[in-house]
């Protein structure tokens, strides 16, 4: 029962806020769902239910091993909500808080979802949720951002509903019944019709791809979060994208077991190192830091991709970045979100010395800087010296040797971008307006956990985590 | 029984053709609804009707037929246009990339193993080219509203393919899909009047603010 309490809990209390009368209270129901889900989680996380063979949701090893990480983040940003929506009371925020809850609840059913139509719904419910929070800021731009949003992703998200069809079809041609539960389709293995199961990765691929933002279906992300609030980007960068990633794993390890796990290795390896690659050449150019933060995030959607195509312990390690990724990209979205609302500008040419006028954000900025190039003791240092290292056991050298040079560029890019920013002198205008926006401790608070928190990861990663992602790992790795 | 239902989906692939050649937009919205009917009545013709089928059977009609193309209408009296002038792919260029892709997708379907009793049917080159399609009026159209109808058809060509597996598929995931495809058209439709008024415009191409 609990594992549906965290899908049901969320979307009952989005429906509450959609019927709640007063805009001031509204963003309180934020944290409180946020608390009981982040509760209900970290309880499964210890003490993880039975998860019966054909269910269609399930707290599974895999959902185990991810969610938890989703669930801390939206807590730490529905308590920022609740500063940032105070700031912004000129808006109505009845339809926003209503789909972050459902968006919330909707991530929880794609994690834990088992069966490949469900896990698609649930995506594209997420999609479609997703679209109010991109244009709250209601400018043209924002518009201009969500339809490019709306037609890639869905287009994406089309051609992944396509490759689940092609699984099923994979599975009645081999002389099972199409159905699509996970387990069925792995436990089918060998006799899935090989042609199916590999068209039905390569659409598979592309489609979760597309809403994960890997290259070169990125496209959409550098405009949804340089548009949308900090905080939603916080929310699109460290759990939609997750979804999508376990939803690759969670094929991936179908099509292995019907015997083409080579092929899925090699092409997760190639994506990823082009989305790497992609990533860390338009860092070298943007010149807007909340476009930097979606580059950044492609860059490590390409990490995951590479460390799941290295084997299993490749895989622990892309988990482990999961977590990395998520808080510390919530940080940096938060922290961002804080100096652009000071700063009234995104690019570089109009944003300085924000170290004076935001002193607070701009160092968890800096710090936050730090964490996600990968610099110890912060947690990403750890994963990414993982999936280095099981790439070096795998005999992959060359791949190896390009990730480090991307991180290289990359971490050029990034200290170009933040440091132009935050050193300096103030524009007259952004000292100014920077005096109109207070750094209260609530604004402040929650990146600087989340950043705390990656830092906690790194020097000492739980037991209990560990041994959640080793089980995931035997959960994918073992249906071969 | 069979060829039934081949004469349908070749209905649907010509509907394709004609949307792709039509400069017009109540045109191709018609033919929208009217490849959605088409598509809606397709599962009545496969073997074992029961009342899963008839209801999904009804379902389709109802949505693809008359509840999209509906949304879509009103979205374009709002915008008050009615013609999409000067495509990025022109009509015959459309035309021909879409009569080639047909062909394609039936070459490519022979080369993909299928079920005997599947063997004959078009459903699996009736998938292909409607995806297809849906791609060329994504890409070749600039008018937003064109661009949705092309995902539609992408979506239809979709749906083709899931009648392969309608047997195994249960109720409740096909609702479900339905019920996405159908609030991800009036959450583009409120995108599309949004991005009316901001731009007092919907050709896509004025959307050029963000980029590197």
């Amino acid at each position: 029962m609990k594992p549906l309490l965290l899908i049901i809990v969320p979307l009952l209390g989005a429906g509450l806020a959609a019927l709640w009368p007063d805009n001031r209270t509204r963003p309180r129901l934020l944290p409180v769902v946020g608390f009981i889900h982040a509760v209900l989680c970290f309880w499964l996380l210890v003490a993880p239910p039975e998860v019966s063979v054909g269910a269609w949701f399930g707290f599974d090893p895999l959902a185990r091993a991810v969610l938890p990480a989703v669930s801390l983040l939206f807590l730490f940003c529905a308590i920022y909500c609740v500063s940032y929506l105070r700031i912004r009371s000129e808006r109505p925020n009845r339809v926003f808080v209503a789909v972050l809850l459902a968006v919330l609840g909707l991530l929880s059913a794609g994690h834990q979802a088992r069966h490949l139509g469900v896990l698609w719904i649930a995506t594209e419910a997420v999609t479609l949720a997703a679209v109010p929070l991109l244009h709250f800021n209601g400018q043209p731009r924002a518009f201009e951002a969500t339809w490019k949003y709306l037609l890639v992703g869905g287009t994406g998200i089309a051609l992944s509903l396509l490759g689940s069809f092609c699984l099923g079809y994979a599975s009645l041609e081999g002389g099972g019944g199409g159905d699509l539960t996970l387990t069925a389709l792995a436990a089918q293995g060998a006799h899935l019709s090989r042609p199916w199961v590999l068209t039905a990765w390569v659409l598979l691929l592309v489609g979760y791809g597309t809403k994960m933002g890997l290259a070169p279906m990125h496209t959409w992300k550098p405009d949804a979060y340089g548009e949308a609030p900090g905080v939603v980007g916080a929310m699109l960068a460290g759990g939609v994208t997750t979804v999508a990633f376990t939803a690759i794993l969670r094929v991936r390890s179908v099509v292995a077991a019907a015997g083409e796990g080579p092929i899925t290795d090699r092409t997760l390896l190639i994506i990823g190192l082009f989305s790497m690659l992609v990533a860390a050449l338009f860092l070298l150019g943007t010149r807007d830091f909340k476009r930097m933060l979606a580059y950044s995030s492609v860059e490590h959607m390409g990490i995951l991709c590479i460390g799941a195509g290295l084997g299993a312990a490749g895989m622990w390690a892309a988990l482990f970045h999961v977590w990395n990724n998520s808080l510390t990209k919530g940080a940096l979205f938060l922290s961002a979100g804080n100096i652009h609302r000071a700063a009234g500008a995104r690019t570089v040419d109009d944003v300085r010395g924000m170290a004076r006028v935001t002193p607070r954000s701009a160092a968890i900025f800096v710090a936050g800087l730090f964490a996600i190039t990968a610099c110890p003791p912060f947690g990403p240092f750890f994963s990414e010296l993982r999936v280095l290292r099981a790439a070096f056991e795998t005999g992959h050298g060359g791949t190896a040797a390009m990730f480090l040079v991307c991180l290289l560029f990359a971490f050029f890019g990034l200290t170009r971008v933040v440091f132009a920013i935050v050193d300096g002198r103030p524009r007259v205008t952004a000292r100014a307006a920077g005096n109109h926006f207070a750094e209260t401790s609530w604004l402040i608070i929650p990146p600087l956990l989340l950043l705390g928190f990656s830092c906690w990861l790194g020097l000492a990663t739980p037991r209990v985590l560990q041994d959640a992602w080793t089980a995931a790992v035997s959960q994918l790795v073992t249906s071969k | 029984m069979n060829e039934r239902l081949n004469l349908l989906i070749g209905l649907a692939m010509g509907l394709n053709l004609l949307a792709l050649g039509s400069s017009r937009l109540p045109t191709v919205i018609s033919v929208l609804s009217a490849q959605g009917m088409v598509l809606g009545l397709m599962p009545l013709l496969m073997e074992h009707i029961d009342w899963r089928v008839a209801a999904v059977a009804a379902a389709t009609v109802a949505g693809k037929g008359f509840v999209i193309p509906h949304m879509l209408r009103r979205a374009m009296r709002a915008a008050q246009i009615d013609r999409e002038i000067e495509p990025v792919i022109g009509y015959v260029p459309s035309l021909l990339l879409g009569a080639g892709g047909t062909i394609a997708a039936v070459a490519l379907a022979r080369m993909l193993p299928l079920l005997p009793e599947h063997t004959g049917s078009l459903l699996v080159p009736g998938a292909l080219a409607s995806v297809l399609t849906g791609f060329v009026l994504l890409i070749g159209r600039v008018k937003a509203i064109s661009q949705v109808c092309g995902y539609l058809i992408l979506e239809n060509g979709v749906y083709l393919f899931g009648l392969l597996l309608i047997h195994a598929t249960t109720m409740l995931v096909e609702a479900g899909i339905l019920l996405d495809v159908t609030v991800g058209v009036f959450v583009i439709g409120i995108i599309v009047d949004r991005i009316q008024r901001a731009f007092d415009s919907l050709d896509t191409r004025k959307l050029t603010a963000l980029r590197e």
